[in-house]
């Protein structure tokens, strides 16, 4: 006894009442084999597992901790499980969501024709025969691209000069005056206005305006102008605001005037974040669906005149899909139709994000050696 | 004749200044313009509903007995979204802000951004298609063993396609919002609170809770309510993943509507009185989330006052 003593004394009392470093694994590994017998008892899912193991480690190494360390590290170990915890719980719908898309889309995306052809002509008995013969599902998204695009790109050019024009004004022209902040706080509140809302005030106004029942691209295009327009003025202030004041009061001291100073200094400056904010405001509104579904209706053809006729676009095209299949009795060929549609949807504002990155790292101003 | 050339300048220039700076305030003013709009068409084109006799709208009993009961499923649907995504985010915002190691944490904060970035569409159709099916089972356990509380009064929906289903498609959405607030705030955070805090021997949920929590109070209380004005006007999610129908306290049964999704769901076939139903409707979500994004707005902006002491 005498001699093991010494050697029981060898942790200093620094580390004494501390959990040793590898608690975390040991308790883990417990919890995870505790995890998969529970599991195996009432029927195994990876799910499950998961989360049984989860509880049983939060439990294990808080009670180990209480017992050793005392309530206050417990009470800290037991803080740390939780918010690890949320943030894997955060991750588990990305996860799904993506999975889910990838799965269900890449069937429909690989089908021959899907990015090319329109839903022109591709009725029920169409699609019926389709599953009954196992051949081919037949239509596509072109007209919903097609539809996509342009109404985006109309928002973009209404959206990019009111935006940018107002974020100047609030930058170099407010100097804080009544007016600019009445600006400053209604672009908050707009940025806050549900996009349907944005999309019955389009309506609306095209209804009184033009007549009753006007649905086309155009009036779609101005719903997302103002789901837009707030996106592009913030970012555009917060880019023209951290340009430095002494490019100005150079320009200034040479002689040039206000408007050129701002459009030769100001803006070159500042365009790489203008840029990747216009960008990120295009994503947003490209994947809106509310808006576009109450004022460009529904089309199955290709519409090239955005100021005539209703159009489709690649959400109400999956919307619809959805909710109403081409073919009531068999509606595999509209869901793989959008799933489809989706996965192109989700690509397109990965890429729209990616871009927007790329362009504020490309186009950064040049810091000085 | 006193002209003399400092005091001239060129007519181009100035011209120029004046033609920019009018455009500049025109955009400002037209932005006004639009919001002022938004409000005068849609009560102009809701006027009709409003003053129609009752027996004309539908459900016959006017135009406050068809909004009462949707107004009510908008509110229950979104309460219960914040309910549920608000723990989350704040411990994910947690979780970027002070604990993830400070290589990763603007990576983990860029997958979070990923969330906000799926359309919304996309949400709806991954909820009626995988989650509902996935957690029916659920429901008929919660209509079994809790069916004694009004809310899980059974039986079940067999699909799954239940209010509570939209809700938790609905506070997936919103957590991306409360989160990136709620993390800019906690990056805030007096550095010199912290460290007196961790000086004095708190354990890190210590100084989370003295210094971290107390300080980002009223910023997660803003961000919540952007979260809540959020989930109040979200349509998809609710208009593809919830069969709706008559008002119900039961969450497990199919049943109860949001604003949001009855005007996308009857909107594109509706004609005549419809539409002016359908359009004061839009009116009703319109003064709703108004009201709490001003009130969000409103906490942020007092914060602002606040923390230029620090």
């Amino acid at each position: 006894m005498t001699v093991t003593a010494p050697v029981a004394r060898k942790r200093s009392a620094l580390t004494k009442g501390q959990l040793p470093a590898f608690a975390p694994y040991v308790v883990l590994a417990v919890a995870l084999v505790l995890g998969a017998a529970i599991l195996a008892l009432i029927g195994f899912n990876a799910f499950g597992w998961g989360l049984v193991s989860a509880i049983l480690f939060a439990i294990g190494l808080v009670g180990w901790s209480a017992a050793v360390e005392g309530g206050r590290k417990a009470s800290d170990k037991l803080a740390t499980c939780l918010i690890v915890g949320s943030f894997l719980v955060a991750l588990l719908p990305l996860i799904s969501v993506i999975w889910t898309v990838l799965v269900n889309g890449i069937p429909g995306i690989i089908t021959p024709g899907f990015l090319t052809t329109s839903m022109n002509g591709v009725t029920g008995s169409l699609d019926n025969k389709s599953v009954d013969e196992g051949t081919k599902v037949l239509g596509g998204i072109y007209h919903a691209l097609l539809g996509t695009v342009q109404i985006t790109l109309l928002a973009t050019v209404i959206s990019v000069p009111v935006g940018l024009l107002t974020a100047i004004y609030l930058v170099e022209y407010g100097n804080d005056r009544a007016l600019a902040r009445a600006i400053t706080f209604f672009v908050d509140v707009m940025t806050g206005i549900p996009s349907i809302v944005a999309g019955l005030f389009s309506a609306a106004f095209f209804f009184a305006v033009v007549g009753p029942g006007t649905k086309t691209g155009a009036v779609a295009a101005v719903a997302l102008s103002v789901l837009m327009i707030p996106v592009v003025v913030r970012s555009s202030e917060e880019m023209l605001k951290i340009v430095p004041n002494e490019l100005r009061e150079a320009a200034y001291a040479l002689g040039v005037r206000k408007w050129r100073t701002i459009l030769k200094v100001v803006i070159p400056t500042a365009i790489s974040g203008i840029a990747s904010g216009v960008t990120l405001a295009i994503a947003r509104v490209i994947g809106e669906t509310a808006p576009i579904l109450v004022t460009a209706g529904f089309a199955t053809t290709i519409n090239n005149n955005v100021f005539g006729g209703w159009m489709a676009s690649l959400p109400t095209f999956i919307y619809t899909q959805i909710l109403n299949p081409t073919s009531p009795s068999n509606p595999d060929p509209s869901s793989q139709r959008a799933w489809g549609a989706a996965l192109v949807l989700i690509i397109l504002v990965m890429l729209l994000n990616l871009g927007a990155r790329l362009i504020a790292r490309i186009f950064a101003p040049k810091a000085g050696r | 004749m006193t002209t003399n050339s400092l005091t001239t300048s060129q007519g181009a220039g100035r011209a120029g200044d004046k033609v920019f700076s009018g455009a500049t305030l025109a955009a400002g003013c037209l932005i006004l313009a639009v919001l002022f709009g938004v409000a005068l068409f849609l009560v102009i084109q809701a006027i009709p509903a409003l003053v129609a006799p009752p027996a004309d709208i539908q459900g016959g009993h006017g135009f406050f007995a068809y909004i009462g009961p949707i107004v009510v499923g908008t509110l229950i649907a979104a309460v219960i979204a914040i309910v549920i995504a608000t723990p989350v985010a704040i411990g994910v915002a947690l979780f970027i802000s002070h604990y993830a190691p400070r290589k990763l944490a603007s990576g983990l904060g860029y997958v979070v951004d990923l969330l906000a970035a799926i359309p919304s569409v996309v949400y709806g159709a991954w909820g009626a298609a995988f989650l509902a099916p996935q957690i029916s089972p659920a429901y008929g356990w919660l209509a079994s063993n809790m069916g004694w509380l009004p809310i899980f009064q059974g039986p079940a929906s067999a699909t799954g396609k239940t209010i509570l289903t939209a809700s938790i498609v609905l506070s997936v959405m919103v957590l991306p919002i409360i989160t990136s607030l709620s993390r800019e705030i906690f990056l805030q955070t007096p550095k010199l609170h912290e460290e007196a805090a961790l000086a004095l021997g708190a354990t890190r949920w210590e100084m989370i809770k003295m210094a971290v929590l107390p300080f980002g109070r009223p910023g997660i209380v803003s961000a919540i309510m952007l979260g809540l004005g959020r989930a109040l006007g979200e349509t998809m999610a609710v208009a593809l993943v919830l069969s709706s129908g008559v008002l119900t306290a039961s969450l497990i049964q199919t049943g109860n509507q949001t604003i949001a999704a009855e005007i996308a769901l009857n909107f594109p076939e509706a004609s005549g009185l419809k539409v002016s139903t359908l359009i004061a409707a839009g009116l009703v979500l319109f003064v709703i989330t108004l009201g709490v994004n001003m009130i969000a707005r409103w906490i942020i902006s007092r914060h602002k006052e606040f923390s230029g002491a620090n």
